[in-house]
């Protein structure tokens, strides 16, 4: 999209750019329009209030006309704020170039200056330049143009150094192409976008500061009057003449409000990271609309899940990222989830306690019973009292996970506090227990460590350790082990086995590797594009697995100890989820895939223990029940 | 974390030579003969001659350098002609008052800031978001000097509940609740804009941060949003503020100027701006030298604190 439409889009940068472009206007007709001359006094009309005869806005205190002052003045103090940002920045940007492309000491000594320059209150460093010049409204605009451009010069040296090193530049030197213009073809059409996003929100400070050098007495002297003089001259009958200070004051404020209106959407427009909206913050729970009736849940399930559909909403396009899925886990066993990335293993697993990221996430449809109650759509505040508390979660990257400014020890506690009312103390002996219990070696002197101190796998120790504080029903490991190194993950897997047998936990346990869920799991769901596509327990659908899919998964599982283990033996990627085919979503990559395939939606029919969703099977199962 | 302070006070002596370098670099701009220059072009001869050796102004300019530095060093900053009295006696009368309003303003704009920035990340596009962004931007355009005249027309003026002007009354007991009283308004002044940017960057630190995998690790425990948002979610995103409440500092204790014109404050603000006025350099340059050297070490305290808040920096 273009720059000038996205700007457009935004109604504020747009009022911004109305104003803004009224008040240039005024600026450039002023001389033609009629007038009295701004300088011309008259005492015996002395403080004229607004709308009397003959004067629009009134008169100041020498009887000037402070309509025409207000528009010469503004006239003023627009050319030297544009004025000073153009000098501020094309020297700027000339200094950060020159420091930016030539590196080393050039770079070195610029930047030692710079950042000299900026260690000064800058206010102070132009009443510095100020009183060296004398004042004066050039001087002014001066020094706020100086006090400036270490600051462009920083900005963008930055950007500088990033392109200085990139392959055409690098080619261009080859080719034997002269510094100079290295320059001017290659280096300064990449920062320009830097140097506009750079002045349009500094323009505004420095019609202020220009402004504000005036209405101290250093800036423009009478008769001539800029803004700020105006506004300075004005003070002294503030009490008795407010209008004349108002209308300079009100004026300066339209401008700057408008600039930083417009420096905004200009901003927004160019920067692309802020373009696409990312910036939006997830909510404490997870937005729920769902449409149609609330499934049961079946047999003695501790956690049970039936049709769950989460989607993100993304503009206008939906990406069903879970689309209806049903399992459950009953009490001491564990269930594996497994498939590849964007599969939407990870999004069921975080629907469960309403944690998918939301804005964009959105359960439309399904339940989650838990011990037979609905936790999709359930008040926000008792599904916060059984986070961590009935069902735990651990994550995948727990150097990301945990927070990194507050010690585990305290991390710990934290998550025993929020449930249970219990002194600092109590919670710090069970915190101190809990280390123990996942095996951490001086685990005393562990409490006091920040999660960046640890190996990655005692930090995942620490990762389980917090998921057991509450003695939790259930645990929903996400990739637990997939940032750890083959013997760590090992180790990790046993852990967990073991505390399953000992405190007769449920785990929900998802992953992208077979030889995992072969080592821990009872029963396995495979999933694929959001939806699961094989089910049973886990040593029959290792012996035979009936999914092409499963048979492609398994395939790939490496023997133990070869490292890091991936899914790059099947060829093709997954479906965007945006955009099914109908039919069996696999049918791309499947090389037994026929006409039928793609015909029309392909149910998930039961096995006997098993489930199935595919016409053509690997193996035979047993006839449906 | 002493070894930690020690350091960067010896890094910043650089940054202080540096600054006495580029306050001295600016003063030699003068143009033409800075004694002409105070004393008028009526002077004759012989007094421009004696004030030019009185001010050291015959002897090349490094040697002049390191006698100003050497005296500035031993606390003789010189003698301001137009106030009759040493520069270092004025600058420290002066600052204390500067101190007492920007020092006020800095905890003004960053309680409020920050927690406006939180409060609006927390309530993204709801009502409050807006208003408080609206605010904002309001705040971040007014000059402040403009602020303090309809302040002082409004709440002075008209409603009669603040005195309008100076530090303390003329007549009458000082103590701190008169002090309040005169500083309330200046201060407020003061800290609209820093308090608009530092809102601003928390606003946009706080969403930063509670797109963080740590902030769902919070929610998965239990931890309840208040928590989320003021324990874990700032914590995190002070260590991007902080920073910024740095460059505030300075700009209150610059920003000053403007503040202590409106209100008849007697900071070194004020005093600066006469000083520029009547030409009296060495109250201009040891002025600048000693606020900026403030900052300079006001900044080693921002560092520190940084370095507390944040166990990732290497003390
Ligand atoms: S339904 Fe057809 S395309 Fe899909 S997995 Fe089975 S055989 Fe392959």
């Amino acid at each position: 999209m273009s720059f000038l439409s996205l700007l457009a889009r935004n109604r504020l940068a747009l009022v911004g750019l109305i104003v803004m472009g009224f008040v240039v206007l005024l600026a450039l007709v002023t001389p033609l329009l009629p007038l009295a001359d701004p300088d011309v006094t008259n005492t015996g009309n002395r403080f004229l209030k607004p709308f009397s005869e003959g004067t629009l806005l009134g008169t100041d205190h020498l009887g000037r006309d402070l309509l025409s002052r207000l528009l010469w003045g503004t006239r003023l103090s627009l050319a030297v704020g544009f004025a000073a940002a153009v000098i501020a920045a094309v020297l700027g940007a000339a200094v950060g170039i020159v420091a930016g492309y030539y590196g080393g000491r050039v770079d070195n000594l610029i930047m030692r200056g710079v950042d000299m320059l900026m260690a000064f209150p800058y206010i102070l460093l132009a009443l510095a330049i100020v009183a060296a010049l004398g004042p004066g409204l050039l001087n002014a605009l001066i020094a706020v143009a100086a006090v400036n451009i270490p600051f462009f010069a920083r900005n963008i040296r930055g950007i500088t150094v990033g392109i200085a090193h990139k392959e055409f530049v690098d080619a261009a030197k080859l080719a034997g192409m002269r510094d100079a213009r290295i320059i001017v073809s290659e280096v300064l059409p990449n920062v320009i976008p830097v140097i506009v996003i750079a002045m349009s929100t500094t323009v505004g400070w420095m019609i202020l500061e220009t402004a504000g050098l005036s209405f101290l007495g250093l800036g423009s002297q009478p008769p001539q009057a800029d803004l700020g003089s105006m506004l300075g001259e004005a003070r002294s009958a503030l009490i008795t003449n407010p209008h004349t200070s108002v209308v300079p004051g009100v004026m300066i404020l339209i401008i700057v409000m408008a600039i930083n209106l417009l420096g905004d959407g200009v901003r927004d427009a160019l920067d692309p990271r802020l373009r696409s909206g990312a910036l939006t913050r997830p909510m404490a729970a997870t937005t729920v609309r769902r449409k149609g009736p609330v499934p049961v849940p079946e047999g003695e399930n501790v956690l049970d899940l039936r049709g769950l559909e989460t989607q993100f909403h993304v503009k206008d396009r939906i990406y069903r990222a879970v689309g209806g899925v049903s399992w459950g886990v009953k009490p001491g066993e564990c269930l594996g989830i497994i498939g590849e990335s964007g599969s939407g293993k990870s999004v069921t697993a975080l629907s469960v306690m309403g944690l998918v990221a939301s804005p964009p996430g959105v359960i439309t449809g399904g339940a989650v019973h838990y011990k037979g109650e609905d936790l999709v759509g359930a008040p926000y505040e008792r599904l916060r009292s059984l986070r961590g508390r009935e069902v735990a979660y651990i994550f995948q990257d727990p150097l990301a996970t945990l927070h990194p400014l507050y010690k585990v020890g305290d991390q710990l506690v934290e998550a025993i506090r929020v449930h249970h009312h219990v002194s600092d103390k109590e919670a710090r002996a069970k915190a101190l227990g809990l280390l123990k219990d996942v095996r951490i070696p001086n685990a005393e002197s562990r409490l006091e460590n920040y999660p960046h101190e640890m190996s990655g796998g005692m930090r995942q120790r620490v990762g389980i350790a917090m998921a057991l504080a509450n003695d939790p029903e259930v645990i929903i490991a996400d990739e637990p082990t997939t940032a750890l190194d083959v013997t760590v993950q090992a180790q990790i897997l046993s852990l967990l086995d073991t505390l399953r047998r000992e405190k007769g936990l449920a785990i929900v346990f998802i992953t992208h590797d077979f030889g995992v869920v072969a080592q821990l799991c009872d029963r396995v769901a495979v999933m694929y594009a959001g939806r699961i596509v094989e089910e049973g327990p886990t040593q029959m659908v290792l012996d035979a697995p009936a999914h092409p899919y499963t048979r492609r998964l398994i395939a790939c599982v490496p023997e133990l100890g070869e490292g890091k283990r991936e899914l790059h033996a099947i060829p093709g990627l997954p479906p965007a989820v945006n955009d099914l085919p109908p039919g069996c979503a696999f049918a791309p990559r499947c090389d037994k895939a026929t006409e039928a395939c793609r015909q029309g939606e392909i149910a998930l029919e039961a096995h006997g223990p098993r489930k199935l969703r595919c016409l053509f099977p690997e193996t035979e199962l047993e006839a449906a029940q | 974390m002493g070894s930690y302070i020690l350091k960067r006070l010896v890094s910043a002596i650089p940054v202080l030579l540096g600054i006495t370098v580029i306050v001295f670099a600016i003063m030699a701009l003068i143009p033409g003969d800075p004694a002409t220059a105070i004393l008028g072009s009526y002077a004759t001869p012989e007094n421009v001659e004696k004030l030019n050796r009185d001010l050291g102004l015959d002897k090349p300019a490094v040697q002049r350098y390191f006698i100003w530095l050497s005296n500035m060093v031993q606390g003789d900053f010189g003698r301001s002609f137009s106030l009759n009295r040493p520069v270092l006696d004025e600058v420290l009368d002066r600052f204390g008052a500067t101190l007492v309003l920007a020092g006020t303003s800095f905890v003004l704009c960053s309680l409020i800031g920050v927690a406006a920035g939180v409060v609006s990340a927390a309530r993204q596009y709801g009502f409050a978001d807006k208003a408080i962004t609206f605010v904002v931007l309001l705040g971040i355009s007014i000059p402040s000097f403009f602020l303090g005249m309809m302040m002082i027309l409004i709440f002075a003026v008209q409603l009669r509940w603040f005195p309008a002007s100076g530090m303390w009354p003329i007549y009458g007991d000082r103590n701190l609740l008169v002090l309040l009283d005169h500083l309330l308004m200046p201060a407020l002044a003061l800290a609209v804009v820093a308090t608009g940017v530092v809102a601003r960057l928390s606003r946009s630190a706080m969403l930063e941060v509670l797109r963080q995998d740590y902030i769902r690790t919070a929610r998965a425990k239990g931890v309840p949003e208040r928590g989320v948002i003021w324990r874990h979610a700032l914590r995190a995103a002070m260590v991007s503020i902080i920073p910024v409440l740095g460059i505030q500092a300075g700009f209150v204790l610059s920003g000053a100027v403007y503040i202590e014109m409106v209100f008849q404050w007697p900071g070194v603000g004020r005093m600066l701006v006469d000083a520029i006025l009547k030409r009296d350099i060495l109250l201009v340059q040891g002025g600048v030298v000693f606020v900026a050297a403030c900052y300079v070490l006001f900044n080693i305290v921002v560092d520190v604190a940084q370095s507390l808040l944040d166990p990732r920096i290497k003390t």
